[in-house]
């Protein structure tokens, strides 16, 4: 079946993408080796790989947090914005434009800044990209009563111009904190297994919740009145929705900063290959989000080796340009 | 199911939009709604769907539908609106699918079932060429009896359509018409259209409910209602009005002679 396959296909592009992430970096590793020893650590099999102690080390502890952070975080900003998509029926919807990822950004540097790093940094994630979020609907939905499409986008980069503009000033206050802001705020998924493990349950949670809403998303497209015509209590599926949507962005933004596009270039080329039903779209754009993300940082990390550039530079240099098309897109629908 | 319309009120947007407004269309027959545009009619529909808080009081089987849990209500009542909403790059099949929606819980998916019913009654309405087909690459009239494909896919004892004709052709028209028609007779369906087509709703509606500034200036059988005088008055038009087929009154717009 068409539908089968797409997700077969999804499924081998991403775990090539991982694997390259894997295999390339300041030191190559060969893919035999690479595989070997991720199946030496599996229960009940021994292989020897033949990497040197070395080049096991920079396997299990750089490359493979990094990698599975990257797959995650990429995964999960895909998966919300698709959310986001279905809560305001709105393909420009993501949790960067939204002013989600704005809202948990200042909310983290506030944990930061104010208490260092710790358990406190999920949530209060969470609740900077809710508030973000819920800023920038209320504003596009009161300037123009109902709202159109571009509108909401439009409250949305106001509220994170905003929300940055605070961020930015608290950061100045604590000069001493602004290289570790700095480089959280252009995005980085080299966090180490810590915040792979941080991230995790929330990712598991947001993901799952998500996906088990595409159907419902689908019922809400017909819009409100007729969903309702049809038994669904559309109020009630877009707060479920857009608080794992939030909190998807809040575990993504808190584990890997900002990364800006991924949420609507993922789901939109999803949408272009396989349809537009929800119910293909979030669980292929999880796995594709991952895999354009795992592929950013790669990029990111070679393209100018020694040096890394930061990861939402290279989200945004593929994203802009795709984000232009869409808006051309979604006007010819409007009009 | 019998649906009882009793002295319903509406107000949109700060604005009385249907007052006083009493109607009932038993069990098993076809209540038409006529009036001029802006009249209200949607506004009655949307009323008795559930969709719009009223005052008065609206049942459906003896039980007030505001007092019906969404899931409850939309096994009872199926709408088809004047002017949908349809996702593009939806396609026909699922869109007739959602149909099945009332009956699936919260966390579950079709049934075998749900997919096979929805198949039958595409093919009933001669689009089982279109199923793979999405939204937006349909004609007018083909995307109206999507919509109605999707009411009829819910399979509830009460009917609520929304002009369900004024895109068709001819053909297509009566082909539609005689579906719900035969439904209602077979399965003992209630109907309730708004028709812009007085000699259509004439041939038809069992009863015929005539609107105007959102009140309900006259009920009862199409010979009662269709009368010279009421649609002079309400749609300011000038027509004579004949003997059709089984007695029931013919429409004709007149051209102002001299
Ligand atoms: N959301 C709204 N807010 C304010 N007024 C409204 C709203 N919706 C409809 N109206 C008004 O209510 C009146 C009745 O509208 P309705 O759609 O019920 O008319 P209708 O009889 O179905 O007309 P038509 O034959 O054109 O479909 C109209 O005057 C319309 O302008
Ligand atoms: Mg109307």
């Amino acid at each position: 079946m068409r539908k089968g396959v797409v997700f077969a296909g999804a499924a081998v592009v991403l775990a090539a993408c991982m694997a390259a992430g894997l295999m390339v970096g300041a030191a190559g590793l060969p893919l035999k080796g690479v595989l070997l020893a991720l199946a030496d650590r599996l229960p009940f099999v021994s292989a020897h790989s033949g990497l040197t102690p070395l080049e096991t080390g920079v396997l299990f502890e750089l490359r493979l947090p990094r990698v599975l952070l990257g797959a995650m975080v990429g995964g999960l900003l895909a998966v919300a914005g698709a959310g986001y998509q279905g809560v305001f029926r709105n393909p420009l919807a993501d949790p960067y434009l939204l002013g989600a990822a704005a809202g948990a950004g200042l909310t983290v540097t506030l944990v930061i800044v104010a208490v260092g790093d710790g358990a406190a940094v999920p949530l209060a994630a969470f609740c900077g990209a809710a508030g973000g979020v819920l800023l920038a609907y209320g504003l596009g939905h009161t300037a123009t009563r109902g709202g159109g499409t571009a509108t909401l986008v439009l409250a949305g980069v106001a509220v994170t111009s905003f929300l940055t503009a605070i961020q930015t000033f608290l950061q100045q206050l604590k000069v001493e904190e602004l290289q570790r802001v700095y480089a959280w705020i252009l995005g980085d998924v080299g966090g180490g297994w810590e915040q792979v493990a941080m991230c995790a349950p929330y990712a598991v949670v947001a993901a799952a919740i998500l996906l088990l809403h595409g159907r419902l998303l689908d019922v809400l497209s017909v819009g409100d009145d007729e969903a309702s015509a049809l038994g669904v209590r559309a109020g009630r599926v877009r707060l479920v929705v857009l608080v794992a949507a939030s909190l998807a962005t809040a575990a993504a933004v808190s584990a890997g900063g900002l990364i800006g596009f991924v949420g609507v270039v993922v789901p939109h080329a999803v949408r272009r290959l396989a349809g537009g039903s929800y119910r293909v779209v979030l669980p292929l754009s999880l796995l594709a989000g991952g895999a354009f993300l795992v592929t950013a940082d790669l990029i990111a990390r070679t393209v100018l080796a020694p040096a890394e550039l930061p990861i939402g530079v290279v989200t945004a240099f593929v994203g802009a340009p795709f984000f232009v098309t869409i808006l051309r897109a979604t006007r010819k629908v409007e009009t | 199911m019998t649906v009882e319309i009793t002295d319903v009120g509406v107000d949109l947007g700060g604005r009385p939009v249907l007052r006083g407004v009493t109607a009932t269309a038993r069990e098993g027959r076809w209540l038409a709604v006529i009036g001029p545009n802006g009249a209200g009619k949607s506004t009655l529909l949307k009323a008795v769907m559930g969709l719009l808080p009223h005052t008065g009081l609206i049942t459906v089987g003896g039980r007030p539908v505001r007092d019906l849990a969404p899931r409850d209500r939309a096994r009872v009542l199926a709408y088809a609106p004047q002017s949908p909403l349809l996702p593009p790059d939806m396609t026909v099949h699922e869109y007739a699918l959602l149909g099945r929606t009332p009956y699936i819980p919260y966390w579950g998916r079709e049934s075998a079932r749900d997919t096979e019913t929805a198949r039958a009654v595409l093919d009933r309405l001669d689009l089982t060429g279109l199923a793979a087909r999405p939204l937006e690459r349909l004609s007018g009239g083909e995307r109206q009896r999507v919509v109605l494909a999707r009411a009829l896919t819910q399979q509830a004892p009460v009917l609520l359509l929304d002009e369900p004709t004024t895109a068709l052709d001819l053909g297509h028209q009566q082909q539609v018409l005689e579906l719900v028609d035969r439904l209602r007779r077979d399965d003992g369906l209630t109907v309730v259209s708004t028709l812009h087509d007085l000699t259509l709703a004439a041939q038809y509606a069992d009863d015929l409910l005539l609107m105007s500034g959102g009140t309900a200036v006259a009920a009862g059988g199409p010979g009662e209602v269709l009368t010279e005088d009421l649609v002079t008055r309400h749609f300011g038009a000038r027509v004579s009005i004949g003997a059709g087929p089984a007695g029931r009154p013919v429409v004709h717009l007149r051209r102002p002679t001299g």
